[in-house]
């Protein structure tokens, strides 16, 4: 093997040597300037996001247990542009007096879990694909405990780790049962291998079920509220956006690519899985005073819209998928960036708290409705066009009645982010969020949310880009 | 830059300029010059109409343009307009320009105000001008969501509950409208050629009998929702009663169009079979839709309420009508839309001026406002006669045209379903004559309404040019029937050909 094909994983190792290059700095870096290190940090990670839009070469490494191609080339860098952000976005809340002993930590734990990630989506063996899930996991939980010294950050760490390792086990199981039965781990190999027995069903189940755990579907979702309460909101942001992208990523490719001979067996799964996760995400989300909680089930019922991508099998499918998850880091972020923006600025988390916000701070109220209205899907923004794409991908498959509960759902949807444009528009109060203004990195990352909302959808090319790129079963 | 585009560039144009202003004294007088010059762009674009129709251009649709914009979905941006489409947009842009001088007095955040009124126009204009389902779709849903801040802000009473209602149910109409459109789409060629959302690709071809039954519905629904079908149309009361004046008069006269419009654009022209089958459902509901608006008008104390349940009983009319599927209906069905969207409008602007002035809107709070207000009071009495169809204004055209269509149906059914539906026009002259009886004639009952001002400027404006409109299609009605009538002729024919009942 020579080096020059060590250059397919050219994203991980650029990953790689990014984090040891934090470490390394933390250990140069002048004491009185404890900030400087999250400044390189999102420089470097902002040179590997662009080198990673360089052509590269598809092809795989040890004998095919790594593959890299145009999909997860293309995977990989929507994730780094939602990295970057979530990135930019933190670099305010990292300023703060208690963080700045542990800037580096963040840094270093939060590009390993991309790494992880990448190997993740790359993987062509479930061997990989096992580490690739725990490395994208593990360091999470470190994370959500970050802030040690509240008993609610500690907890969601806890909470994280506990039930990752609940829905590992799972996982395990399920792989087990898919190793008994076929004799390899290799996803060409299981794929040309699996049937149609009870044992290997089973199998099935129980790693779906296990990745469900990941993109939290319900029933698997319980977690999730808590977790997203209790992280520092950048994790949240994190968690919501990345771990939950990357998680859909490699599902619909493992379900394309190794189980298409069980497509009926899946497809009857992610209907059931689909109606419930949209409605009781929706349902609980109608409830929540907290925006981080509110945030969380509006992204558990995200999910259930998501799933409609994956259920026809079909090439629009994925290209749906990839674009509504570009799409949704956009948003998302979007929302939780003004959410950041405002408890870094005053502490205020819940929805009564922004009641008047318009009138003290404009801007902010228009960012949040833009990215509220694209995660409903309301045009002229990208959310729009991304929910009508997944919904004609079930179309395609003659999944009507799906898209029926979906888009009925996107009502139930649209009530609770209006609530919310309600509280900054309409409702009056006494003691509104006071006027602030930002500082330039909030600034620069809403601005990069705006714009991806805005210009994704009327630019075509970025979904035809996708689309050549996706595969069906 | 094509003609038609001009109309969605406009509008947009308006909205950035008021955005930069620094005073907001300035936006009105922006906005008042944008929707001109819209209203300007709609006159030019009748003139070029009828120009190149007399000159013997026999397309469908004129003014074509075409832009592809998603290659692997077949999705274009693509507009064109055809007689129908051209009433429709000049209709929108009197409404429109009539709603901001209507609006001119409005202090609390001006600016935004004025920027969710013409997103809401511009939206409107996009659904007419898109012969694309997608680009229609998208337009469609661009007009309904400003409702919700501009009902919710500026409206008055129940504001957010009424806001939150009309949103929602609007919202849950094109839900079902999305699916009816993703089903058109993927029946678009049955031969497995390339699939469309062209409307006018799509009408060449016969959809499968078991889809249109499904979707069809799912369509029709989906529209009839925002043209106030029974009985889908609860939130008409509630959010044209909170809305402000010169929303109600978007809302009433031009969004509710919409439903009509696009029912009968795409539910009915792209799948007139499964229309003609399931077409009894429908007129019952429709027709319930009539009497029913028209008697609940009657219970009504309030202003508003009275004119939202006529607006109901009315845009009824226009569905039922459009259901009846032959030329002299449908034909009426286009004009009631364009008479009722005037006189509504004119309404609504009449209640909110009289409103502005009584700070009530309850109509036995009220009397013998003719004496204090005659320049109100006399352009009220002439919406009234308008809307109980008197002739020598637009809403008797219309209703005569419609009921002469709907009775030519061969079936017994729908005779005796349109004798019904005449009744109406008897319940309408009883609550319109009502209310021209308690609040205008008798003695003045309130010694604080003795001084009220009477109509300014801007008022006057804006109530002139609708009356005018009015008017003016009651006069000489011909000139708008026979630009209908052309383009309703292919339509009709295909329809009939393609099914022949």
């Amino acid at each position: 093997m020579s080096l020059g094909t060590f250059l397919i994983m050219r994203h991980e190792l650029l990953l790689i040597a990014a984090a040891l290059s934090v470490l390394i700095a933390e250990i140069f870096r002048n004491p009185d300037k404890k900030r400087s290190i999250s400044l390189f940090s999102i420089i470097l990670f902002g040179v590997i996001t662009i080198i990673g839009f360089l052509p590269s070469p598809a092809g795989s490494l040890f004998g095919g247990m790594y593959i890299s191609s145009g999909t997860s080339l293309l995977m990989k860098n929507i994730l780094n542009i939602g990295v970057l952000i979530v990135f930019i976005q933190s670099a305010t809340w990292l300023k703060k007096e208690e963080n700045s002993e542990k800037i580096s930590e963040y840094f270093l734990l939060l590009i390993s879990t991309l790494v992880g990630m990448n190997f993740m989506i790359s993987a062509g063996h479930f061997l990989i694909f096992y580490i690739g899930i725990e490395l994208a996991t593990i360091p999470i939980a470190a994370l959500a405990a970050y802030d040690r010294y509240k008993n609610k950050s500690a907890e969601a760490g806890i909470k994280l780790i506990l039930s990752s390792a609940l829905s590992s086990g799972i996982l395990l199981y399920g792989l087990s049962m898919i190793y008994g039965t076929t004799g390899t781990l290799y996803f060409s190999e299981v794929a040309k291998l699996f049937g149609n027995t009870n044992l290997q069903i089973l199998g099935f189940i129980f790693f779906f079920a296990g990745m469900s755990f990941k993109i939290s579907i319900v029933p698997f979702h319980l977690w999730t509220a808590d977790v997203y309460e209790g992280s520092p909101v950048n994790i949240t942001s994190y968690l919501s956006v990345i771990s939950k992208g990357a998680a859909v990523f490699i599902l619909i490719i493992i379900l394309f690519t190794v189980f298409p001979v069980i497509i009926a067996t899946w497809q009857k799964t992610i209907f059931v899985t689909s109606i419930l996760t949209m409605t009781i995400g929706n349902l609980f989300a109608i409830r929540q005073q907290n925006l981080k909680r509110f945030l969380a089930f509006s992204s558990i019922s995200q999910a259930g819209y998501i799933l409609l991508g994956l259920i026809g099998g079909n090439q629009l499918g994925m290209a749906s998928v990839i674009y509504y998850i570009l799409v949704y880091i956009f948003s998302n972020l979007g929302a939780f960036g003004v959410v950041i923006a405002i408890s870094n600025a005053t502490g205020k988390e819940n929805i009564d708290d922004y009641n008047g916000l318009y009138q003290t701070n404009p801007k902010l109220s228009l960012i949040m409705t833009l990215a509220l209205f694209s995660l409903a899907g309301i045009p002229p923004v990208a959310g729009f066009f991304g929910k009508f794409f997944l919904f004609t991908a079930a179309a395609q498959k003659g999944f009507y009645l799906l898209v029926l509960i979906a888009v009925l759902n996107t009502i139930i949807s649209l009530f609770y982010y209006l609530l919310v444009v309600k509280a900054m528009f309409i409702t009056k109060s006494e003691t509104p969020v006071e006027s602030f203004r930002s500082d330039f990195s909030t600034r620069f990352a809403l601005g990069i949310c705006i714009a991806g909302i805005v210009v994704t959808g009327f630019a075509s090319i970025i979904f035809e880009v996708i689309r050549n790129l996706s595969f069906g079963v | 830059m094509d003609i038609l585009s001009l109309f969605v560039v406009i509008p947009v144009l308006t909205i950035t300029a008021i955005l930069l202003l620094k005073d907001t004294h300035q936006v009105r007088m922006v906005s008042a010059f944008g929707m001109g010059l819209q209203l300007l762009m709609a006159a030019s674009l009748v003139f070029l109409y009828l120009t190149a129709r007399h000159a013997g251009n026999n397309d469908e649709m004129l003014f074509v343009k075409d832009y592809l914009w998603y290659k692997s979905l077949n999705i274009h941006y693509a507009v064109g307009v055809d007689g129908i489409s051209v009433a429709m947009i000049t209709l929108t842009s009197l409404v429109v320009f009539a709603g901001i001088f209507a609006s001119w007095e409005v202090e609390f955040l001006r600016k935004e105000f004025f920027v969710s009124l013409i997103l809401l126009a511009t939206g409107v204009f996009g659904f007419f001008i898109s012969i694309d389902l997608f680009t229609m779709f998208l337009f469609y849903e661009l007009a309904v969501i400003p409702m919700y801040l501009l009902i919710g802000i500026w409206g008055t009473g129940p504001k957010e509950y009424s806001a939150m209602k009309l949103t929602l149910m609007l919202m849950g109409g094109s839900a079902l409208l999305l699916v009816g459109l993703l089903g058109i789409y993927f029946n678009s060629s049955p031969d497995g050629s390339r699939l469309t959302f062209n409307i006018l690709e799509i009408s060449k071809v016969v959809i499968p009998l078991p889809a249109q039954r499904i979707f069809f519905p799912l369509t029709f629904v989906g529209f009839g929702v925002l043209g106030a079908l029974f009985p889908f149309h609860t939130w008409s009361p509630d959010g044209h009663a909170s809305a402000p004046t010169a929303v109600s008069m978007l809302h009433a006269g031009v969004l509710m169009k919409l439903g009509g419009y696009g029912a009968f654009r795409v539910a009915i022209f792209l799948m007139p079979e499964a229309a003609h089958e399931l077409s009894w459902i429908f007129i019952i509901l429709t027709s319930i839709s009539v009497i029913y608006g028209a008697f609940g008008a009657i219970a009504q104390k309030d202003l508003k309420y009275i004119n939202a349940y006529s607006s109901v009983s009315h845009c009824g009319l226009v569905l039922f009508a459009v259901l009846m599927m032959n030329q002299t209906a449908m034909n009426g069905a286009i004009i009631q839309m364009i008479s009722h969207g005037l006189m509504t409008a004119l309404f609504f602007a009449l209640i909110g001026m009289v409103y502005g002035r009584t700070h009530t809107r309850m109509i036995y709070e009220m009397g013998g406002l003719m004496k204090v207000i005659p320049f109100l009071s006399v352009c009220y009495v002439i919406a009234g006669l308008a809307s109980l169809g008197l002739p020598g204004l637009s809403g008797f055209v219309a209703e005569m045209t419609i009921f002469v269509g709907a009775f030519q149906h061969p079936e017994l059914f729908y005779r005796i379903v349109t004798i019904l539906a005449v009744s109406s026009i008897v319940i309408t002259s009883v609550y319109i004559l009502r209310v021209v009886a308690i609040l205008l004639l008798g003695p003045t009952t309130n010694e604080h309404f003795e001084h009220l001002p009477d109509a300014k400027w801007f008022e006057k404006i804006s109530v002139v040019t609708l009356i005018g409109s009015v008017a003016a299609i009651g006069l000489a009605p011909f000139w708008l029937s026979t630009m209908i009538g052309t383009s309703l002729h292919p339509i009709i024919e295909k329809i009939i050909s393609l099914n022949p009942f």
